[in-house]
């Protein structure tokens, strides 16, 4: 993302980053984190679990801000996040 | 010897297949929210594309949030799809009767007033089966807080239409359209005297777990709807063949209006979806009235 000017506090400003866990057995393939994903992360995979669904894949691992939604939409309890001592660059200079 | 398919042995239980292949950690238990569910009984019978999972979620965060004392805290449901709720939650809790669970609910609270009591049961239980007791609780203003899944339909039993089915629906017993008036829960509420009454969909799930949150807060009858996709029952005979359609058209025909006056909040089959937090008063409890009404009875 680049702005016409630097943001004044783009030094007070810290970005969380965030690496998700997916657990793959218990997906049922509604697909709801790949579509509110706001960082595009997620996508579908081929992959086939146990009950013949199609668990979500991590693409962009590196663009994840941790907001947690897609822990919070989950119906199944599948996917969760957790919060990393990494940071995630929004602004380019 | 057992017949094999795909690696898979039929003479073998699921839960032997998980042991053996090391999914037991994956399946039961690593998820944050796995402290307060009986993960033994994951995955749960909803189907995809469901909402009741993310209304689950919701709560549990939001009563996470809330930190009470998890020992006081006792979930009750009726029967249903939302039902099964009380059967997830590794809490206290109590699956009662069809349409009964708000008089195990108000029972439990006086007997025992430390508790916290929540009901977490559907619409066809609450507000269908139930209405005499939803309407006849919130009139008390009884202490609990009810949280109603609203999905326009008797999901579990294949589809029915019931009393919030939405004039036009079609449904297995409606196949050519509705045409009763249906409830609008959260007027039903409002105006049977409730003093939290708010509306959200599965979509916007964070003002979904802020407003659970004021809800358990609220001393008093507090109502929380929540509007969730039911494919399998009413989705797929309304062009939202998955559960994500169902959100993409919350997510075009929702508009929030906080304060809104419930009677202007009636859903319809397209139109605005309104949702928000439409009252929030203060009144005093059953419990409260009745110890001020014996306290003045005995200084006579």
């Amino acid at each position: 993302m680049k702005y016409w000017r630097e943001p004044l506090d783009l030094k007070d400003i810290r970005v969380p980053h965030g690496v998700i866990h997916i657990l793959k057995e218990r997906c049922k393939g509604c697909g709801w984190c790949i579509e509110y994903c706001p960082r595009d992360v997620l996508a579908p995979s081929d992959e086939i679990n146990t009950k013949g669904y199609h668990p979500p894949h991590v693409v962009q691992a590196d663009a994840c801000v941790s907001c947690g939604l897609c822990e919070l939409l989950c119906p199944e309890f599948a996917i969760y996040v957790e919060e990393t001592e990494g940071e995630v660059v929004l602004y380019e200079r | 010897m057992g017949i094999e398919m795909q690696g898979y042995r039929l003479d073998k239980t699921m839960e032997q297949h998980e042991e053996a292949e090391g999914w037991v950690d994956e399946i039961h238990g690593t998820h944050p929210m796995d402290d307060l569910l009986r993960t033994d009984r994951l995955p749960h019978i909803w189907c995809p594309g469901c909402g009741l999972g993310t209304a689950l979620t919701c709560f549990l965060s939001a009563l996470r949030k809330s930190k009470f004392d998890l020992d006081k805290v006792v979930v009750v449901s009726g029967i249903g799809c939302t039902g099964r709720v009380a059967g997830y939650v590794r809490l206290d809790s109590f699956h009662t009767t069809h349409g009964r669970a708000i008089p195990f609910a108000t029972g439990l609270k006086l007997g025992n007033p430390a508790l916290k009591v929540v009901v977490f049961s559907g619409d066809g239980d609450l507000v269908t089966i139930g209405g005499n007791h939803f309407i006849h609780a919130a009139r008390r203003n009884m202490d609990i807080t009810v949280i109603c899944v609203n999905n326009f339909n008797y999901g579990m039993t294949g589809g029915q239409a019931g009393a919030t089915t939405p004039v036009g629906g079609v449904t297995s017993t409606s196949p050519y359209g509705n045409y009763e008036y249906p409830f609008n829960v959260s007027a039903l509420a409002a105006a049977s005297g409730a003093v939290y009454v708010a509306r959200w969909t599965v979509l916007h799930a964070r003002r979904l777990e802020r407003s659970i949150h004021e809800a358990l807060l609220k001393p008093g009858f507090s109502l929380v709807e929540i509007i969730s996709p039911c494919p399998t029952g009413f989705g797929r005979r309304h062009k939202q063949r998955e559960g994500l359609d169902t959100l993409h058209y919350y997510h075009e025909h929702g508009v929030i209006k906080h304060g809104a006056d419930p009677r202007e909040t009636d859903i319809g089959l397209s139109g605005a979806l309104v949702e928000g937090k439409f009252v929030d008063l203060d009144k005093p409890t059953f419990l409260e009235q009745r110890s001020r009404r014996l306290a003045q009875a005995l200084e006579k």
